[in-house]
């Protein structure tokens, strides 16, 4: 691990302006993903900024009948708030899915969101990589690269964003309420992360000195009709090949709003909203549901070992939506998908 | 642009298994290497050091944690509890006599996290059915693969736990 200048403070302007001080210098939170990357030497900040002080693990209400999640709020607290449990089920569903039990415990809602990719090239400073190295080369792209993205990838970068709650954020229209040096500003979900286009050092749209203080979830009722499901290589304790978010209110037998984001797949959490603009006024039926899968994959491309995705994405993002459309969300606990 | 210089050493504070030390202590130091390398408390285990497999579980205020991902300043103030403490004088942890009980280990490496998450995992108190135990402790490998005796250790406890309270009542 490198060397640095460390830093705890107890104000949010006195966190924004360490933050900003030095391009090198990075937030700590719960620690469980910037102190892996310190140790491989994959982050080697000059400063590191402890947050842990500042006054930001409160879940309150907001005005609008939502409710607003402070950037320190473990996984763990929130996932079984039971605010959440009770109004965003899908949410709870959704962080549970990911990590383990102590990994959550630390675990914040502002690192979720930040947290990097694990793409193994990534994590191994002897190769080319142009999110760790800009300009070095992208070794995954021709080399092992069973778990990287078929939707939304570059010639840059073709690693997937590894959050299990930031897709159910993305189903949810969630926004992030960031505080920096020209003060706060609240960005939309869908604006938050970025693809890697021929930057994929760039996560996300924040920029330097930027603190994310905030989750805002929106009042919208979701209803019975939603799910979680997530695949991957073993039952627990790894991270989704391709997982769905899925949330829809079915009226009169008819499909109203529909929000289906997909993880796993691209750099960001994935939602096609002109897809499913489409599906509003259908029955929901398996039928209907496939078309949809294949409108959201229709620009999807594999890159050889990750090829077998795209036909896991299309049947689980069918099997999410007969999930979502019974009211028999997935159980985080039994795995067995029904 | 000009880099900060480095922190040397950060005075903290952390109570652990119900002894109070003050420290001063470089930040870069994680909690597991200051309870093993520094405390002599090697119950805790370092397995992966990435947390991947759990050998290193503690209780954090209360609350099981990777002690490989956390930095030790970061908890200034905190109270700790390791396998060390888990023990009433020569009186085992229900969950320590369970796993003897049960036979829940083969080499024995991974069993002070195993034990350590589990008594996390009864406080949490989010598990009721063994595929709920199974799952809330899957954040520790077994490389032995004793996940069944583990996982009835627990369940045993658990429903001990709950006869004793409903008796109560
Ligand atoms: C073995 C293992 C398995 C895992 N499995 C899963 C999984 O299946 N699904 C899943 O979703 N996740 C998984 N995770 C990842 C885990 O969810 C993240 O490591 C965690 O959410 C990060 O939160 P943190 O508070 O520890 O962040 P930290 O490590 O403290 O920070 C992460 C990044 O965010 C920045 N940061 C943190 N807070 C703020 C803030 N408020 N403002 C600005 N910047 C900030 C930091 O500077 C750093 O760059 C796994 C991790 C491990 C180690
Ligand atoms: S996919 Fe992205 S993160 Fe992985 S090696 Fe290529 S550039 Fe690096
Ligand atoms: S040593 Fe900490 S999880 Fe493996
Ligand atoms: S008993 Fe050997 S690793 Fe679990």
């Amino acid at each position: 691990m490198n060397r640095f200048d460390y830093i705890r403070p107890d104000t949010i302007a006195d966190a924004v302006a360490a933050l900003a001080a030095f391009p090198g210098a990075k937030a700590l939170a719960g620690g469980t993903n910037l102190v892996d990357l310190m140790k491989y030497d994959v982050a080697t900040p000059a400063r590191v900024v402890d947050i842990n002080r500042l006054p930001l693990k409160a879940v309150e209400d907001t005005a609008d009948g939502g409710l607003r999640v402070g950037a320190l709020v473990t996984n763990s607290d929130l996932a079984w708030h039971p605010q959440i449990a009770k109004r965003y089920p899908l949410l709870a569903s959704a962080i549970l899915a990911g990590a383990s039990g102590q990994l959550r415990n630390a675990a914040t809602t502002g690192g979720n969101l930040l947290q990097r990719t694990r793409c193994y090239y990534f994590y191994d400073t002897s190769t080319p990589c142009n999110k760790r190295v800009p300009g070095s080369g992208c070794s995954a792209i021709g080399g092992v690269n069973r778990i990287h993205a078929i939707l939304g990838a570059s010639d840059s970068c073709i690693a997937v964003h590894p959050s299990d709650m930031c897709v159910a954020l993305a189903a949810l229209d969630a926004e992030v309420e960031v505080e920096g040096p020209q003060g706060r500003r609240i960005i939309p979900f869908a604006q938050f992360h970025r693809l890697p286009d021929h930057n994929p050092e760039l996560d996300n749209t924040l920029e330097p000195g930027d603190l994310v203080t905030a989750i805002i979830l929106p009042a919208t009722d979701f209803g019975r009709h939603h799910t979680y499901l997530k695949i991957r290589d073993r039952l627990s304790y790894a991270f989704a090949l391709v997982s769905v978010a899925a949330a829809i209110a079915i009226e009169d037998g008819i499909i109203g709003d529909i929000r289906v984001a997909l993880g796993g797949v691209a750099h960001k959490p994935w939602r096609d909203r002109n897809a499913e603009q489409r599906l509003r006024g259908e029955p929901p039926s398996e039928a209907t549901f496939l078309r949809f899968a294949e409108d959201v994959l229709r620009e999807s491309e594999g890159c050889g070992q990750n090829d077998f995705k795209i036909e896991l994405a299309r049947r689980t993002i069918v099997r999410a939506l007969m999930q979502a459309t019974r009211g028999t969300p997935q159980d985080q606990s039994d795995k067995v998908v029904r | 642009m000009p880099q900060p210089s480095p922190t040397t050493m950060v005075p903290i504070v952390l109570t652990i298994n119900g002894v109070r030390h003050e420290l001063s202590l470089a930040p870069w130091v994680t909690l597991l290497d200051l309870l093993r390398e520094r405390l002599g408390l090697t119950g805790t285990k370092k397995g992966c050091d990435q947390g991947q497999c759990g050998a290193c579980t503690v209780l954090i205020d209360g609350r099981r944690v990777n002690a490989c991902l956390v930095l030790a300043v970061a908890r200034d103030g905190a109270d700790i509890t390791t396998v060390e403490g888990l023990a009433t004088g020569d009186e085992l942890h229900p969950l320590q006599a369970a796993f003897i009980e049960h036979d829940a280990f083969q080499c024995g490496y991974c069993t002070p996290g195993q034990i350590c998450s589990g008594v996390g995992l009864m406080q949490e108190g989010h598990a009721h059915t063994r595929e709920e135990i199974r799952e809330q402790m899957s954040g520790n490998i077994c490389r032995c693969g004793a996940y069944t005796n583990i996982a009835d250790a627990i369940e045993d406890v658990i429903a001990r736990q709950s006869a004793s309270r409903e008796a109560a009542e």
